[in-house]
């Protein structure tokens, strides 16, 4: 069984996307059920093959039996584990919460939204998997062709926004693989593994170099890096509620796990430092992403298209620790794609509650809601703290571990860069937080109990199908923090070229 | 340094008000009764706790407990010394008093939201004593940040347009300064390796002189915006919107305590007396300080309102303690370190009469205070007491505390900083005496009651005894506490010997 993990992550929610139609066909209301049983399975999985590669080093799975560089390995190392537990949890979650939401924003849609959602799945978890060029564009192309679908059920403006998507996102595809295309005229492999045997001695080839190009660029678009970051807010933003959730804290951070995957596995570290100065553009770009991020995001009065812009930002933190090009950064830019996709995530179930009860997305209709919906709204406050860096909660470990590695590598612009965009970050959230637990400014002093007796404000929590999650991912984001160092021990110091 | 025990304690110290801080959320409004008595047991609890922890100390021992490991090298740990235990004792004891004066005055006054109040209130006092114990500096780094947030809603309690913004610029303030001390803690890691406070420092031998200085620049401005030092300083007048017991607890014992705790505990256990000694930045330290006793003086001279003036009052006195701790003597040290004790329970004093005056009459002005004494003579014979104290008279506890300072200036030959301190003294009483004066002297206004009408006695009774302790320390300073001694054994330790 423990032999046939790897294979089980890809198949089990592939299969079980293609039977949610003819399920849902008659029973509309086993989809989810049916989702949340075939979700249960990668998630043991991955589970499981993570404590293997913990317990015995990375392995690898020949597909079908053939074996590598001719056939499609599936390679787990910890950086991929450590992935599909993630992508695993965050979807099992993201399912659990989609309940009510589905039931408000895609009513009737049922059985495409759950098969949406386990392709979307089997799409982000065969990137992580598997151990070839080729295969990685396969999965992306499925994960992002369910995106398309999932985003284009939501608002108004959601149509016209995952056109511009499909477009941009598949220019970024096809860059892609004409970078995957430009490896192979060279090599005649397509194998991560032995291509990364073979590529040293070709580094000052042109068409690897052309190649590398394509690669960067084409992950920066699926990553929203600025500046290719335009088709990303109006996407996420006017996506359904369950979707945006789903979709959201992954798609970036997969796209951000390609990069690194490229720039440390199937190429050297010095190719990015000396033969291309990638890393230094890379930096500056980050920097640029962050200050624009963050600047964006102030100006924003819808939370979830604030969150877009954060989001931004934080693709630029992940981004800023690999182009350090050292060991404390690139843990951080890890152990921030954890970190964040787990904060990201809470911030989107917690705005999928707060719009389920029928309150607004702008930051007015945050007055008092801290009485409506208590729990949800102290859920938000972890993850705020988390976003702006205060411990114990996860944030501050990424971004220590981050300016940890800016200061390592002697560049200051980044440290301050960093530091200004947690402050960026505690001013976005703490007007937030100011309006949902304070009275409302200028609205007179009332400071004490007998002035506001009669205005009774009714609690009206989420439902527990959301709430659970949220507390969850709020819970975990607290316990993440002072873990950090038993993770970076146990996993993600293994992801970590030997040579830093 | 002696042995080390290793020991829970000093977790369970830090844990029995945060776990106290979720039952008092969950108990809520509907039970007040109950949900003051875990504040009163659980204070009474870390009082045990810590208090169980000086004899140990005091026999040269040093209590350890690591929870986790957070980096290589830097584990969430605590450590207890004779000068981390100095700040926890005296926040622990104080929030005996605090909290049934809270209980007094939020009940007196009505306040809404008494369960966030209470909440946060634990929660801060989890922080302090976690800052108090911690063995490294990211240790402290966390509590004080979990402090800065748990203050915040504190700070904006009353919920209006001056409280709303007052918590911002109390934000602003303190998360940049969190900030630059992230960045300043970065560099000493990845110069040092590590980051466990050692007695008269670890960092010397590190990294040019140039980054030294730049980077206890750095540490100060972080750990100086909590302790006030100008001109850091704006955000603590401008928390005084918080309740008054707030004030006392927070703005003269645990918040700004633990900014003048971090500075010294940089000075002494990252730094060392010697490497400043090296690099000859101590009198350029000394000076800001100094600059930070004499203006913030002036500045109090002008203020009508009370609590401001208590606040520039304790500026003025944070700074003393700074100044003290880098004119790197023996005698120096001795007297920074115990002011910081002895100032806590003046100024806890201090801030509890103009509660207690606040929740009787609503008057928070200086000069609405005529002839109050003569309707509150319990409040203004402990406002007296301490204002004494902290002019320097004896036999209040502050004389001696100045009295060491005053020594420590001539040991180093740098007479300008006497005089400084002297100075400082001589304001205190220019801006205290007044106050004084207005309430026995002066003609009373046509509200004062003609008799005695004190405020509720949960809050005369704590500030009587917070006055008490303040003549019983400045007659026995090692009454029940034994401050003195910790004092002296934490300079010792820094010194070596």
């Amino acid at each position: 069984m423990i032999d046939q993990f790897p294979a089980l992550i890809i198949v089990a929610p592939l299969l079980g996307a293609f039977l949610t139609p003819i399920i849902g066909w008659r029973y509309r209301q086993l989809c989810r059920p049916w989702a949340l049983m075939i979700l249960a399975i990668p998630l043991y999985a991955a589970g499981g093959a993570l404590l293997q590669v913990i317990r015995s080093g990375p392995f690898g799975y020949n597909l079908g039996g053939w074996a590598p560089p001719w056939g499609i390995e599936y390679r787990i190392d910890h950086l991929s584990g450590l992935m599909l537990v993630l992508i695993a949890a965050i979807g099992l979650l993201a399912a659990i919460n989609a309940k009510p939401g589905v039931s408000m924003d895609l009513k009737g849609k049922e059985p495409h939204f759950y098969t949406l959602l386990l392709l979307q799945i089997t799409g982000l978890m065969g990137i992580v998997i598997t151990g070839d060029l080729f295969n990685i564009f396969v999965f992306l192309e499925i994960s992002s062709l369910s995106g398309y679908g999932l985003i284009a059920h939501g608002e108004d403006g959601a149509p016209m926004a995952t056109f511009n998507y499909i477009i941009i996102g598949t220019i970024g595809a096809s860059f892609y693989l004409l970078g995957v295309g430009y490896l192979y005229m060279a090599t005649g492999s397509l194998n991560i593994a032995d291509l990364a045997a073979i590529l040293p001695n070709l580094y000052h080839s042109k068409m690897i170099l052309v190649g590398f190009a394509f690669f960067t660029t084409g992950v920066a678009i699926k990553m929203g890096l600025f500046p290719l970051h335009v088709w990303m807010p109006d996407a996420y933003t006017t996506a359904p509620g369950p979707v945006s959730t789903l979709i959201a804290p992954l798609m970036t951070k997969v796209a951000a796990y390609i990069m690194i995957r490229i720039m440390f596995t199937l190429f050297q570290p010095d190719f990015s430092i000396s033969v291309v100065p990638v890393a230094t553009i890379l930096g500056w770009m980050a920097v640029v992403a962050i200050i624009v991020g963050g600047i964006k995001a102030l100006a924003q009065t819808d939370i979830k298209r604030m969150v877009t812009y954060i989001m931004i930002a934080e693709v630029g933190y992940i981004v800023m620790g690999v182009s350090v090009m050292n060991r404390p950064g690139l843990t951080g830019a890890i152990l921030h794609i954890v970190n964040d996709a787990c904060m990201i995530f809470g911030l989107f179930l917690i705005i999928g509650a707060i719009s389920y009860k029928g309150h607004g997305r702008e930051i007015y209709h945050f007055q008092n809601l801290n009485k409506k919906m208590p729990f949800t709204m102290a859920a938000f406050v972890i993850v705020a703290l988390s976003m702006c860096g205060i411990p114990p909660a996860c944030g501050f470990f990424s971004k220590w571990y981050l300016i940890m590695g800016t200061i390592v590598a002697k560049q200051w612009v980044f440290s301050i860069t960093l530091l200004c965009s947690s402050l960026v970050n505690a001013v976005l959230f703490f007007r937030i937080i100011e309006k949902a637990y304070l009275a409302p400014l200028g609205g007179g002093a009332h400071g004490h109990d007998d002035d506001h007796e009669e205005e009774v404000i009714v609690r009206d929590e989420a439902p527990a199908s959301m709430l659970i999650p949220i507390l969850i991912t709020a819970a975990i984001i607290i316990i993440l923090g002072p873990l950090s160092g038993k993770i970076i021990a146990a996993v993600i110091q293994h992801a970590v070229p030997a040579a830093f | 340094m002696g042995e080390v025990i290793y020991s829970a304690k000093p977790l369970w110290a830090v844990l029995v008000s945060m776990i106290a801080a979720f039952l008092i959320l969950l108990t809520g409004e509907k039970h007040r009764n109950l949900r003051e008595g875990w504040t009163i047991l659980a204070a009474l609890i870390k009082f045990g706790l810590v208090f169980s922890l000086i004899e140990p100390v005091l026999a040269g021992k040093t209590i350890e407990y690591t929870l986790i490991t957070l980096l290589p090298g830097v584990a969430l740990q605590f450590r207890v010394d004779a000068f981390g235990l100095l700040f926890g004792v005296v926040a622990a004891t104080l929030w005996i008093p605090t909290s049934f004066y809270s209980i007094g005055y939020v009940r007196t006054l009505k306040e809404h939201g008494q369960s966030r109040y209470f909440f946060c209130f634990a929660m801060c006092l989890s922080s302090a004593i976690g800052v108090a114990f911690a063995g490294n500096l990211l240790t402290l780094l966390i509590f004080y940040e979990i402090l800065t947030i748990a203050t915040w809603p504190l700070v904006v309690h009353h919920e209006d347009e001056s409280a709303i913004m007052g918590g911002r610029k109390y934000l602003v303030y303190t998360l940049t300064a969190g900030c630059t001390l992230l960045l300043a803690i970065g560099i000493t890691y990845s110069l040092t390796g590590t980051l466990n406070f050692t007695s008269g420092g670890f960092i010397a031998g590190h990294g040019s002189p140039g980054l030294l200085i730049l980077l206890l620049a750095m540490f100060i401005a972080g750990f100086g915006v909590k302790a006030g030092i100008m001109p850091f300083h704006e955000w603590l007048p401008s928390a005084m919107v918080a309740p008054t017991p707030v004030s006392a607890l927070l703005h003269a014992v645990g918040v700004v305590k633990a900014g003048v705790f971090g500075c010294v505990r940089v000075i002494l256990f990252v730094f060392g007396p010697e490497l400043l000694h090296q690099l000859g930045v101590w009198t350029i330290l000394a000076g800001v300080v100094a600059f930070t006793v004499v203006v913030a003086g002036l500045l109090a001279l002008g203020q009508d309102h009370l609590k401001r003036r208590l606040a520039f009052s304790t500026i003025n006195n944070l700074a003393l303690i700074i100044l003290g701790v880098s004119l790197l003597s023996k005698n120096s040290m001795t007297g920074g370190i115990l002011h910081l004790a002895n100032h806590a329970f003046m100024k806890i004093t201090l801030f509890f009469c103009a509660g207690a005056i606040y929740a009787k009459t609503h008057k928070d002005h200086v000069s609405q205070l005529d002839g109050l004494g003569r309707q509150m003579p319990f409040t203004f014979a402990a406002f007296t007491i301490a204002a004494m104290g902290l002019c320097g008279l004896p036999p209040v506890n502050g004389f001696i505390s100045k009295w060491f300072l005053c020594l420590g200036a001539v040991e180093t030959h740098q007479i300008i900083f006497l005089f400084v301190i002297l100075t400082s003294a001589m304001l205190d009483v220019a801006f205290f005496f007044p106050i004084i004066y207005n309430g026995y002297f002066k003609k009373p206004l046509p509200d004062v009651a003609p008799k005695i009408d004190e405020a509720p006695m949960l809050m005369v009774i704590p500030l009587c005894m917070t006055a008490i302790f303040c003549i019983i320390l400045g007659i026995m300073p090692n009454a029940f506490l034994n401050f003195f001694n910790i004092v002296r054994l934490a300079v010792a330790n820094v010194l070596g010997g």
